[in-house]
């Protein structure tokens, strides 16, 4: 972990912004996290990607295209926004604009939820919700780029990118370019 | 935004706001279960005191797709029937924790009047002449949706609309007029005189008296329905000759450009101002209204009563 404040695009020096991941160890973690689904699921038989709205779909399309190189076949690949299905609406504002594909019937599917940032797990509990629209799967496993502790229900991921201890008031940015912690901005 | 009660009260922004809300509610209602837990926990009532099945029940198909109860208040066994007050009835129904209630009434200005005694959201079905701004609304998504466009602030600009038959007595006139002209459209009102509004200038569109030489020019042909009362007010000599001049049949429909859009808000009068069948042609988008009309009115309930301090009635 470097300490680089001149690095995330023209940053002002007071802003405290620390590189937690860079593009190279963004590819090896998405390379990792490709090869212990597959592990895990002895294959991809069965195996369907669901990107979150909206952190989430990039990496679901990276870790498609990462296991396609594996394996020589990509997974399907979708997409879920849960925004109708959060239990904070009425409590902060929210705002349902982004759509829902789901490529193809999940009933019976081995289902990886694919997120950038796990945090209170909210959203991942709404997706849990969301799912059920959809079918039956016979398996859900959770993948998520950080985890960044804070956890407010009982909802642990399969999959890491990387471990990453935070405050409330810190700020985790995940992008395709890599994952920054800025200070003053979370909550 | 706490009240739907006209369309200059949304604001361009704010129809902007709801269109693009509608676009994702139409991708709930494509799910294999079209429903959402959104607004559990929300009672919205609708209050008709006028005749309507298809508003109605748009309505309440909208609040139960986002999970809200929804309650019809029966108004023609209500104890409105014994001599309450229409106050006293809106402040005993809000008591029982309303969220919202939908109402629709035939005087101007009722659901101005209803906010003044509830703490509830009030969203306007259609007050006399004035305002249905989930009609204008919906009819705004239905153009969108069928020409492949995106809402903005100037979505329909280059588009010509003419609004065909009673705009002065046409709340849906009105309230379309509104909306279409606040997005950039330009859009012509097409009747005898005697069905024009007198103020048309202060609506910022243009009249016509005569349908044959709009019908050309257009990019859609929005049908008013021709309420058939207006005969007894002798504004209209006789509804054969409406029909002659305003009516659309075939002959005309065939003079419209290859793409033109045909609309109309319902219950359509078969054999007046509707002389064909619009099953007819492929650019009907008649049945897409009502079907965008559950998305763009659960666009409006999540709007209402998704915010934050809009939620638990006190």
């Amino acid at each position: 972990m470097t300490r680089d404040p001149a690095a995330a695009g023209g940053e002002s020096a007071h802003t405290d912004t620390v590189h937690v991941l860079r593009s190279d160890d963004l590819a090896r973690a998405i390379t990792r996290i490709s090869h212990e689904i597959i592990e895990r699921n002895r294959g991809l038989d069965g195996v369907v990607l669901i990107g979150l709205q909206r952190g989430g779909v990039w990496l679901a399309e990276r870790l498609a295209a990462s296991l396609a190189r594996i394996e020589g076949v990509a997974p399907p690949c979708g997409e879920l926004d849960v925004s109708l299905h959060r239990d904070d609406i009425g409590l902060r504002p929210v705002t349902p604009v982004s759509l829902t594909r789901i490529p193809v019937d999940l009933s019976g599917a081995r289902v990886v939820l694919v997120d950038d940032v796990l945090y209170t797990g909210r959203t991942v509990r709404a997706a849990l919700d969301a799912l059920n629209q959809y079918g039956r799967p016979a398996q859900v496993q959770l993948a998520v780029l950080v985890d960044r502790g804070h956890r407010e229900l009982p909802i642990r991921p399969d999959y890491v990118g990387k471990n990453l201890p935070t405050s409330t008031d810190e700020d985790v940015v995940a992008t395709g370019d890599g994952v920054v912690l800025r200070r003053g901005g979370g909550r | 935004m706490k009240h739907l009660r006209s369309i200059g009260e949304l604001g361009v922004d704010g129809i902007v706001h709801v269109l693009r809300i509608a676009r994702h509610m139409d991708s709930v209602n494509a799910r294999p279960v079209p429903k959402v837990p959104a607004l559990v926990g929300r009672t919205v009532v609708s209050l008709f005191f006028e005749d309507s099945t298809r508003t109605r029940i748009s309505f309440e198909t909208a609040a139960r797709r986002l999970s809200a109860d929804a309650v019809n208040f029966s108004v023609s066994t209500s104890s409105l029937n014994k001599g309450e007050s229409l106050r006293d009835t809106i402040e005993t129904v809000s008591a029982m924790g309303v969220s919202a209630f939908v109402v629709r009434h035939r005087t101007s200005g009722v659901p101005w009047q209803l906010s003044e005694w509830t703490d509830a959201s009030i969203v306007n079905a259609g007050d006399g002449w004035h305002q249905h701004p989930t009609q204008a609304l919906l009819d705004c998504y239905t153009i969108l949706d069928r020409r492949g466009l995106e809402a903005s602030p100037t979505c329909l600009a280059g588009l010509r609309i003419a609004i065909v038959g009673d705009s002065r007595h046409s709340r849906v006139a009105r309230s379309c007029a509104e909306a279409f002209t606040g997005l950039g459209a330009e859009v012509v009102l097409v009747g005898p005189r005697t069905l024009l509004p007198p103020d048309a200038s202060a609506w910022s569109v243009g009249v016509s008296e005569s349908l044959d030489d709009v019908l050309p020019e257009v990019d859609v042909v929005y049908m008013l329905r021709m309420q058939r009362e207006r005969m007894n007010e002798a504004l209209v000599p006789h509804l054969g000759e409406y029909s002659s001049r305003f009516g659309l049949d075939e002959r005309r429909w065939a003079r419209t450009r290859p793409d033109t859009l045909l609309m109309h808000p319902g219950p359509m009068n078969r054999g007046v101002e509707m002389l064909m069948d619009p099953s007819t042609t492929s650019r009907s988008a008649i049945l897409y209204q009502v079907r965008n009309g559950i998305s763009v009115r659960m666009a409006v309930l999540f709007d209402l009563l998704g915010a934050p301090g809009e939620a638990v009635p006190s």
